[in-house]
């Protein structure tokens, strides 16, 4: 730089007022939700603490049994009995939320699309208690002729082997009352980067003679494939962490359940809510380590959607 | 399942008896009750290209979108008249709107190629969409390909992502996409306004090589692409609170020296539009 008169002109004293205001406020909002994130984390660490000290972290994470009176716990069948939730969950949630968004965005004229969509809102507000209790009252009777005939006909494979012949609060039950909980979540997702499929590609799959199927095909589903994964990981999340619904519909067990069919299911969360009151400081300690494992377990799920959804949002897909 | 002869030797024509004819007969179009064209007339003989010019706004884009269907997927979209393929009616006669589309292919304004294929997947996809079943299709893809002015800058890199290519490249992707179900017509919106004067070039090269083999129909805003390019010239015009319609039509050289009517000399001079 050549002499004085070529001075750099500093932009950040000429930033008007309202722009300094705006961007302290949101910068404070932003912080506070980390520091909420990083404060829940601390508190899960420091009252974990004492359970974890007791077993170590290794065999608190394959220990099968709950018994902390006897120092015996681990999430090993929780964690577990958990996944295998929120994957039933997944297994029924996506094809029908797939489809169900396609309908909007693709099949719906524009009034019955919007319709659609505020239905799907809606559902998505209904009160976790209220599945709950319609899987207890409602699906458990009705589900169990199903059940046995999955039970009598795909028994080869070991997850719809029973052993007993109680099908009632078993994990198949708890994951469809969570698929119908997750499925608005993802229903919206996928609608939304259904939506934003570029209608360049569109029209350049019809005008050579594609059927609006093969055009879903060909270029609605490729474009929306991240958002697809990115919706799903956050429905898994949302699965794993489900606790009202699941402590009201399952047959709570503590040992690990490889029979989704059978009665007896279990969840990190619902295990929580329903050993608490009868807990131990032991115990306490303990179900803040479970709850820790389960933060931790959905936190990992978040970030992987996030990643996913921004590498595809680079390469030209939708972003969210 | 419809089986391509892709294999026939010295020979690339669409069907045994060459291009189609493409007749419009007294076309309306209408958007809701906006009145967008009326009573156009127009006949894109085979062997010719013919081009469509006139201001923005006439019509002339609505009309190429009637001719392969594409207007009704617009839901307000309706239309009256007759536009005949080969002397069968597109809208009445027993052709589907997907079969109509593969025999009368289209080009758009912005290219289009599908950015998660590679370019041979590109060149093949019409063929995919439709349940074509090629007989050999390293044979369609470089045959497409080479019909476009693509094939010698692409050959070694035929399974790279179609949208990493430069515009005008992609853009004569898309027109060897529309080559490879070997169309009777193509239409082709606008196809140059998005490209560079070299890439312009070579799309007009390309579609003096093509429109032996296929009836070409371009849109342009480009009087001198016009001029270029086409034997035939319809031009439209829409004044105020009126529909577009086609002002004149007929041999470009003529359309150019010694038009009919004042205002098409007007329009080919860039003395409005």
């Amino acid at each position: 730089m050549a002499g004085t008169g070529s001075k750099l002109i500093d932009f950040e004293v000429r930033r008007p007022r309202q722009d300094v205001i705006f961007r302290a406020t949101a910068r404070v909002a932003g912080a506070m939700t980390l520091a909420l994130m990083a404060v829940i984390f601390v508190a899960l660490l420091v009252r974990s603490y004492r359970a974890l000290h007791l077993v170590g972290i290794g065999k608190f994470l394959t220990t099968q049994q709950w018994v902390p009176e006897a120092g015996k716990f681990g999430v090993g069948s929780l964690l577990f009995n958990t996944v295998m939730i929120g994957v039933v969950a997944l297994v029924i949630a996506v094809p029908v939320s797939l489809c169900a968004a396609l309908l909007i965005s693709e099949y719906s004229p524009p009034a019955v699309s919007s319709a659609l969509k505020t239905l799907v809102e809606l559902l998505a507000a209904m009160p976790s208690v209220v599945f709950g209790y319609w899987g207890l009252e409602y699906l458990t009777p009705r589900i169990r002729p199903l059940s046995q005939w999955l039970a009598n006909h795909l028994a080869f494979l070991p997850i719809f082997k029973v052993t007993s012949s109680s099908f009632a609060g078993s994990t198949f039950i708890a994951g469809i009352v969570v698929a119908l909980m997750v499925s608005p979540v993802l229903t919206a997702v996928a609608q939304e980067v259904f939506f934003q499929a570029p209608s360049g590609q569109r029209e350049a799959a019809l005008a050579l003679g594609g059927t609006k199927w093969g055009m879903i095909r060909k270029v609605v589903l490729p474009f929306g494939r991240g958002g697809i994964v990115g919706g799903t990981m956050l429905a898994f999340g949302r699965a794993v962490g489900e606790t009202v619904a699941v402590v009201v519909v399952i047959s709570a067990t503590a040992t690990r359940q490889v029979h989704i069919l059978q009665s007896g299911a279990n969840s990190i969360s619902a295990w929580i809510a329903e050993t608490w009151g009868e807990s131990n400081p032991i115990g306490i300690s303990a179900l803040m380590a479970a709850g820790l494992t389960l933060f931790l377990l959905t936190l990992i799920v978040n970030a992987a959607a996030s990643v996913i959804v921004n590498r595809t949002a680079k390469a030209g897909g939708p972003s969210l | 399942m419809t089986a391509i002869d892709t294999t026939r030797p010295g020979s690339d024509a669409a069907n045994k008896d060459g291009p189609s004819r493409l007749t419009a007969h007294g076309v309306h179009a209408w958007f809701g009750n906006h009145h967008v064209l009326a009573d156009v007339n127009l006949d894109m003989t085979p062997l010719e290209v013919t081009a469509l010019i006139g201001p923005s706004g006439c019509g002339k884009s609505t009309f190429l979108r009637l001719l392969n269907r594409m207007h009704e997927l617009v839901p307000s979209a309706t239309l009256a008249g007759h536009i005949e393929l080969d002397e069968v009616d597109i809208y009445r006669g027993d052709l589907s709107a997907t079969e109509v589309r593969r025999r009368i292919g289209m080009v758009f304004q912005k290219p289009n190629p599908f950015p998660a294929m590679s370019i041979a997947q590109n060149v093949l996809a019409g063929a995919k969409l439709g349940g074509i079943k090629l007989a050999d299709r390293d044979a369609t893809v470089e045959r497409a390909l080479t019909r476009a002015g693509l094939w010698n800058e692409v050959k070694n890199r035929l399974s790279m992502n179609g949208g990493a290519l430069s515009g005008g490249q992609q853009q004569r992707l898309c027109i060897a996409r529309a080559l490879a179900i070997q169309p009777e017509v193509l239409l082709m919106d606008e196809p140059c306004s998005a490209l560079d004067p070299t890439s312009t070039r070579r799309v007009e090269e390309t579609i003096g090589e093509i429109c032996s083999e296929v009836t070409v129909v371009i849109v342009t805003h480009n009087m001198q692409q016009a001029f270029r390019v086409s034997q035939q010239c319809a031009f439209f015009l829409a004044t105020e609170g009126e529909p577009g319609h086609i002002v004149e039509s007929g041999p470009t050289e003529k359309m150019f020296s010694e038009p009919d009517d004042q205002r098409t000399l007007d329009y080919v001079n860039g003395r409005f539009g």
